[in-house]
């Protein structure tokens, strides 16, 4: 490993645990771009048929917003932890548009930790993120679960030389 | 005509396929999801996925695609048979989604699409809402993905 903190496992995320995600401008540009090579529908891509549609502007495709939450959980806490993928996504509510030019942010945070059953090297955690708006509104809410390593793996190795 | 008209509940239809070539992995894990075992063919042989595979969410995305174009042409082909097709709007989400296997590079996923439930919206009358059952499947017939997503209907 080239960083020298040690990830972070299992232990180091019990209920309650939170982490804030970095603010960001979701352009106009990068919509239309997601949207034209996985939702290329008229509300994605066209400005005018967006602000016709109940979405009220050129709104991301509800996966670009799911995309771009998933950058924030790396850059919040996955990036520096013992992580091996999710199981799943137990619910998630695009709950408003996400229009060009919002700025997004939030939080997610730990709601169960358990261990898993067919792999004892790894612990369940399951998380609930919400993703904002510049004036404070939930556009996106999620439950899902990440599967983390209970000892740092490779990075344990080389901690205890 | 309204969705439930024209697809039978719990009847799968066949919406297409899409192929994950390693540098579309790479490249959709560098702006959304920069984990090792999405980025780096050596590193994901460490992981417990064993080998360099798609970020959840580009799964998911290619569902959307194959539905997207799907749909474009039950549009087309409904009109030239004289019926108005259904007015779908945005979905407000989805519950219950299970990544069952990673989908590897060089992988193709043929997904597909269920019509569970129509429903009155209870809040909006001329709204209905549809429960849709997604599905993904690889190229060995191993399910790679399911969710089920909720599609607003205008009528």
């Amino acid at each position: 490993m080239t960083s020298a903190n040690p990830l972070l496992t299992f232990a180091d995320f019990p209920v309650g645990k939170r982490f804030d995600f970095p603010g960001r401008t979701v352009t106009a540009a990068e919509i239309v771009a997601f949207a034209q090579e996985f939702d290329p529908q008229p509300m994605h891509v066209d400005e005018a048929a967006g602000k016709a549609s109940i979405l009220g502007g050129l709104s991301a495709s509800g996966w670009h917003t799911s995309a771009i939450m998933m950058r924030m959980l790396c850059d919040s806490y996955i990036d520096q932890t013992a992580a091996e993928g999710s199981p799943g996504v137990d619910s998630m509510e695009w709950k408003r548009p996400v229009l060009a030019g919002d700025i997004l942010s939030g939080h997610c945070r730990v709601v169960e930790a358990r261990l898993s059953r067919s792999r004892p090297s790894i612990g369940i955690v399951r998380f609930i993120a919400e993703v904002t708006n510049q004036r404070g509104e939930t556009v996106a809410l999620c439950d899902y679960a990440n599967m983390i390593r209970i000892d740092g793996g490779e990075a344990a190795a080389h901690a205890n030389g | 005509m309204r969705m439930a008209e024209l697809y039978p509940q719990n009847e799968r239809l066949v919406l297409g396929s899409h192929h994950f070539a390693a540098e579309d992995i790479i490249r959709f894990a560098r702006k959304f999801d920069p984990q090792p075992f999405h980025l780096d063919a050596e590193a994901a042989k460490q992981s417990l996925f064993g080998g360099l595979c798609a970020s959840g969410w580009h799964t998911c995305a290619g569902w959307m695609k194959t539905f997207v174009a799907f749909w474009a042409a039950e549009c087309q082909r409904l009109k030239q048979d004289g019926i108005t097709p259904p007015e779908l709007g945005p979905s407000p989400g989805f519950r219950n989604l299970r990544w069952f296997k990673p989908v590897f590079a060089g992988d193709t996923i043929a997904y597909t699409v269920t019509l569970l439930s129509s429903r009155q919206s209870a809040s909006h009358p001329g709204r209905l809402i549809n429960t849709m059952l997604c599905e993904g499947t690889n190229q060995h017939g191993e399910p790679v993905v399911r969710f089920e997503s909720t599609v607003l209907e205008f009528i």
